[in-house]
C-alpha cells in the first residue's frame, strides 16, 4: 500500500510542478490530468488496503470528471487559441494588477 | 362645520400635488389654469366667507374648525385646527385674492420658461403654507405654515438654479430666516413649559393672568417671538436677505417677498399682541426696530440702480412702518399697512416685471427711459402704485394707512416726537426714491426699444391691483377726513382699538398736513433733480464724500460685509479648524487602513494564471500542515 500511495505523491508532485512551470496551456491540462490520476491511484491503494469497494466507485467517478473537464478544457484551448492567436497563458493576460 | 376653512387651503394644496405629479405630461394651458384656478377658487371661497362673515357675523366673530388630533404629548393635544376671526379673513382675503392676480399674470410672465409646471407647483405649495400660517389656531401649526412658506420662499428665489449666483441668493435667505425660526422655536419652548398650552387664544388668557406686566419671563418670550417675527420680515437686523432674494422671478418677488410672506412677522407680533402688551421693553424694541429699518432701507433704496431692488428695500422699509405702528401699539394701523402695502407693492412689482421683460431683461434703471409712451397701460398703473407707496394725500390708500401710523407714533403713550419723526423723514425718502424710480423709467428720452408688449392676463392683474390700490384706503378714514373707521372696528374683536390719544399737543391735522408735505417734497425733489436737471446728480456723484455715501447705501448700509466679518469669517476659521482634529484623525485613519490594504489585495490579482495555480497550491499546503500538526 504504500509504494502505492508514494507513487500517487510523485505523480501528484510532477502534476502540480507541470502546471506551475509550463505556460503552454495544453501542457498545464495534460498535467492537470496526471494529477487527477495521482489522486485515483491513491483512492484505489487505500480501498485495496481496507478491503473496501469505496476507492474503486471514487475512481471511476475522478474518471468521468476527467472526461468532463477534459472537453470543456479543449473547447476553451479552442477559444483562446481563436481570439489570441497563442497558447502561451500569461500572454492573454488582459489585467492590470 | 364650517367646511369652508378646509377648502380655502386645500384647493391650493390640490393644484400642487396635481401639478408636481403629472406637471410635467400637461400642456401649458391646462398647467397655467390648474395653477391659477385653484387660487381662484380659494380667493372666491375666501370672499364668500368674507361676505358671510360681513353681513351674519358668527357668534363671537369666530368661525373654527378641527381637523384631527396631530399629536399628544404629555397631556396637550396638538390639534391640526383652524380659525378664522376678522384678523386672519384680512390676511387669507389678501393673501388668495393678490395671489389669484399675481398667478394670472405669470401664466403670460413665465410663458417661456421651461420649469413651467414646475413654478406653479411651488407658488401653490407657497399659498398653502401661508394659508395654513394665518388659518393656524395653535402655534405649532402656525410654525408648521411658516416654515412651509420659508421652503417655498427658498425653492422659489432658487428657482433658475443654473446660475450658482441664485442658488447662493436662496441659501442666503434660507439661513438668514433660519437665525430667527431658531429663537422664535425657542420662544414656543418656553411658552409651552410655562403655561402648559400652545393654543394661541388660551395662550393669550393664560399670558396676563399668570405674568404680571414686565414680567421676566414674559420679556423673554415676546423677545424669542420677535425674533422670528424679524427674521421673516426682514427687519433690522436680519434684514439683509431680501434684496439678494429678487434673484427669483418677479412674480415671485410680488407675492412673496413683498405681499405676503414677509409680512408673515407683522401678522405673528400681531396675533400675539396681548405677550408684547406684558412686555414693554420689547414693544419698545419693536418700535425703534421699525424706526432704524424704515430709515436704513429708504435710504438704501435711494442708491440703487436695480429696479428690483428698489422695490425690496422698499419693501423693508414699509415693513419697518407696519413694526412701528406695532411698537406703539396701533395694531390696527399695522393691519391697515399691511393691507394697502400688499396692494401697491405688488402692483409695482408685477409693473416692474413688465418693464424688465420689455427691456430684454435688463434691471438697470439708468438704462431705461422714455417707456410712457410705449408702454402706456404698464406706466399709468405703476403711477398709481407709486403714489400710493409715497401716500400722495387723499387719492391713494397709502396715504390713509401710513397717516394713521405716523399719528399713532405722534400720540400714542409708546410713541413720541422721536418716533413719529423717523417716520415722517421716511415718508420724504419714500417719495423721493419712488419718484427717481418712475422718472428714470418712464420719463426722459428712450434708451431701448421694447422687446414685448403685456396681453390681456399681465394687464388685468395691474388694473384691479391699481383700483385697490386707490380705493383700498377708503376703508379707514381718519376722524379729520369724515371719522370712518370701518377697518379697525371689523379687527376690534381681536385687536384692540389704537392706543388712546394724549388730549394735549398738536391736532391730528396738523400732522397730516405735515405727512403730505413730506410726501409731495419727496415727489417735488425727485422731480427737479431727475428730469429738470439730471446734470446736478452727475455733478453731485462726483464729489468723493456722496459718492462713498452712495457706495455705502449701494450696498444696503454694508450689512453684508460686517456680517462677514462678524460671523461668516470667524464660522469658517473654526470650521477649518476642526476639520484635522484627533477624531477626525481617527475615522479618516480607519478609511486609509483600508484603502491601503485594497491596494496591497490588489496587487495579487495579476491574471497571471500560474501564481493563482500557486496560491492554491501553497494554501492546501499550509492547510494540510495545520491540520497534520494540531491533530493529536
Amino acid at each position: 500500500m504504500e509504494h502505492g500511495l508514494i507513487l500517487a505523491a510523485i505523480l501528484f508532485g510532477l502534476g502540480l510542478a507541470g502546471v506551475l512551470v509550463r505556460r503552454n496551456i495544453i501542457f498545464m491540462l495534460m498535467s492537470v490530468e496526471i494529477m487527477l490520476n495521482a489522486a485515483g491511484l491513491a483512492f484505489i491503494a487505500a480501498g485495496a488496503r481496507w478491503g473496501a469497494v469505496d476507492g474503486q466507485v471514487m475512481f471511476i467517478f475522478i474518471l468521468t470528471m476527467a472526461a468532463a473537464e477534459v472537453s470543456v478544457g479543449l473547447a476553451l484551448v479552442l477559444q483562446m487559441y481563436h481570439s489570441f492567436r497563442t497558447l502561451d497563458t500569461d500572454k492573454v493576460s488582459t489585467m492590470k494588477g | 362645520m364650517n367646511t369652508e376653512l378646509f377648502f380655502i387651503p386645500f384647493f391650493p394644496l390640490a393644484g400642487f400635488i396635481m401639478l408636481a405629479l403629472a406637471g410635467k405630461r400637461l400642456p401649458k394651458r391646462v398647467v397655467a389654469s390648474i395653477g391659477a384656478g385653484s387660487v381662484g377658487l380659494s380667493a372666491l371661497l375666501a370672499s364668500a366667507t368674507g361676505i358671510r362673515f360681513l353681513l351674519a357675523p358668527p357668534q363671537g366673530q369666530v368661525l373654527s374648525l378641527t381637523l384631527w388630533d396631530w399629536m399628544q404629548v404629555g397631556g396637550t393635544t396638538v390639534s391640526v385646527s383652524f380659525l378664522l376671526d376678522p384678523l386672519s379673513l384680512i390676511m387669507v382675503l389678501v393673501i388668495t385674492v393678490v395671489g389669484f392676480l399675481i398667478h394670472l399674470y405669470a401664466t403670460q410672465f413665465m410663458e417661456h420658461d421651461e420649469g413651467y409646471s414646475r413654478f406653479f407647483a411651488y407658488m401653490n405649495l407657497f399659498v398653502f403654507a401661508m394659508l395654513v400660517l394665518v388659518l393656524a389656531d395653535n402655534l405649532v401649526v402656525l410654525y408648521l405654515g411658516w416654515e412651509g412658506v420659508g421652503l417655498c420662499s427658498y425653492l422659489l428665489i432658487g428657482f433658475w438654479y443654473a446660475d450658482p449666483a441664485n442658488g447662493r441668493a436662496a441659501r442666503k435667505a434660507f439661513i438668514v430666516t433660519r437665525v430667527g425660526d431658531t429663537a422664535m422655536a425657542i420662544g414656543l419652548f418656553l411658552l409651552f413649559s410655562h403655561l402648559g398650552t400652545l393654543n394661541i387664544n388660551e395662550l393669550m388668557i393664560a399670558a396676563p393672568a399668570r405674568w404680571p406686566v414686565g414680567a421676566d419671563t414674559a420679556v423673554l418670550a415676546a423677545a424669542l417671538l420677535l425674533g422670528g417675527a424679524v427674521g421673516k420680515s426682514a427687519q433690522l437686523p436680519l434684514q439683509v436677505w431680501l434684496p439678494d432674494a429678487m434673484a427669483g422671478p418677479t412674480p415671485v418677488s410680488a407675492l412673496i417677498h413683498a405681499a405676503t410672506m414677509v409680512t408673515a412677522g407683522v401678522y405673528l407680533v400681531a396675533r400675539t399682541h396681548v405677550l408684547f402688551e406684558l412686555a414693554p421693553p420689547v414693544q419698545a424694541a419693536v418700535a425703534v426696530i421699525g424706526a432704524a429699518t424704515l430709515l436704513i432701507a429708504g435710504l438704501s433704496a435711494l442708491a440703487q440702480r436695480d429696479i428690483k431692488r428698489v422695490l425690496a428695500y422698499s419693501t423693508i422699509s414699509q415693513i419697518g412702518y407696519m413694526f412701528l405702528a406695532l411698537g406703539v401699539g396701533a395694531w390696527s394701523a399695522a393691519m391697515f399697512h399691511f393691507m394697502t402695502h400688499a396692494f401697491f407693492k405688488a402692483l409695482l412689482f408685477l409693473g416692474a416685471g413688465v418693464v424688465i421683460l420689455a427691456q430684454h431683461e435688463e434691471h438697470d434703471m439708468f438704462r431705461m427711459g422714455g417707456l410712457r409712451d410705449k408702454l402706456p397701460a404698464t406706466f399709468w398703473t405703476f403711477l398709481v402704485g407709486a403714489a400710493s407707496l409715497s401716500a400722495v394725500p387723499l387719492v391713494t390708500a397709502g396715504f390713509y394707512s401710513k397717516d394713521l401710523i405716523l399719528w399713532h407714533a405722534w400720540s400714542a403713550p409708546r410713541g413720541g416726537a422721536a418716533l413719529w419723526a423717523a417716520g415722517l423723514a421716511g415718508a420724504f425718502i419714500t417719495s423721493l426714491y419712488t419718484f427717481r424710480m418712475v422718472f428714470l423709467t418712464f420719463f426722459g428720452e428712450s434708451k431701448t426699444g421694447i422687446s414685448f408688449k403685456p396681453g390681456r392676463a399681465m394687464t388685468v392683474p395691474l388694473m384691479l391691483l391699481a383700483g385697490l390700490s386707490i380705493i383700498g384706503g377708503f376703508v379707514e378714514l381718519p376722524e379729520t377726513l369724515g371719522n370712518l373707521p370701518l377697518f379697525s372696528r371689523f379687527l376690534n374683536p381681536v385687536l384692540p382699538a389704537g392706543p388712546a390719544s394724549s388730549p394735549e399737543g398738536v391736532s391730528e391735522f396738523f400732522l397730516q398736513l405735515d405727512a403730505s408735505f413730506a410726501s409731495l417734497a419727496g415727489i417735488g425733489v425727485a422731480w427737479v433733480l431727475y428730469v429738470l436737471r439730471p446734470a446736478f446728480v452727475v455733478k453731485l456723484t462726483a464729489v468723493p464724500a456722496v459718492e462713498s455715501a452712495r457706495k455705502f447705501w449701494l450696498a444696503g448700509g454694508d450689512f453684508d460685509a460686517l456680517y462677514n466679518r462678524l460671523f461668516v469669517r470667524p464660522f469658517v476659521r473654526l470650521a477649518e479648524m476642526s476639520k484635522r482634529d484627533f477624531i477626525d484623525s481617527g475615522y479618516t485613519g480607519i478609511a486609509d487602513l483600508s484603502s491601503a490594504a485594497n491596494h496591497l489585495l490588489s496587487r495579487t490579482q495579476t491574471g497571471n494564471i500560474r501564481w493563482y495555480a500557486m496560491g492554491i497550491a501553497l494554501g492546501a499546503a499550509v492547510f494540510l500542515a495545520i491540520v497534520v500538526v494540531l491533530s493529536p
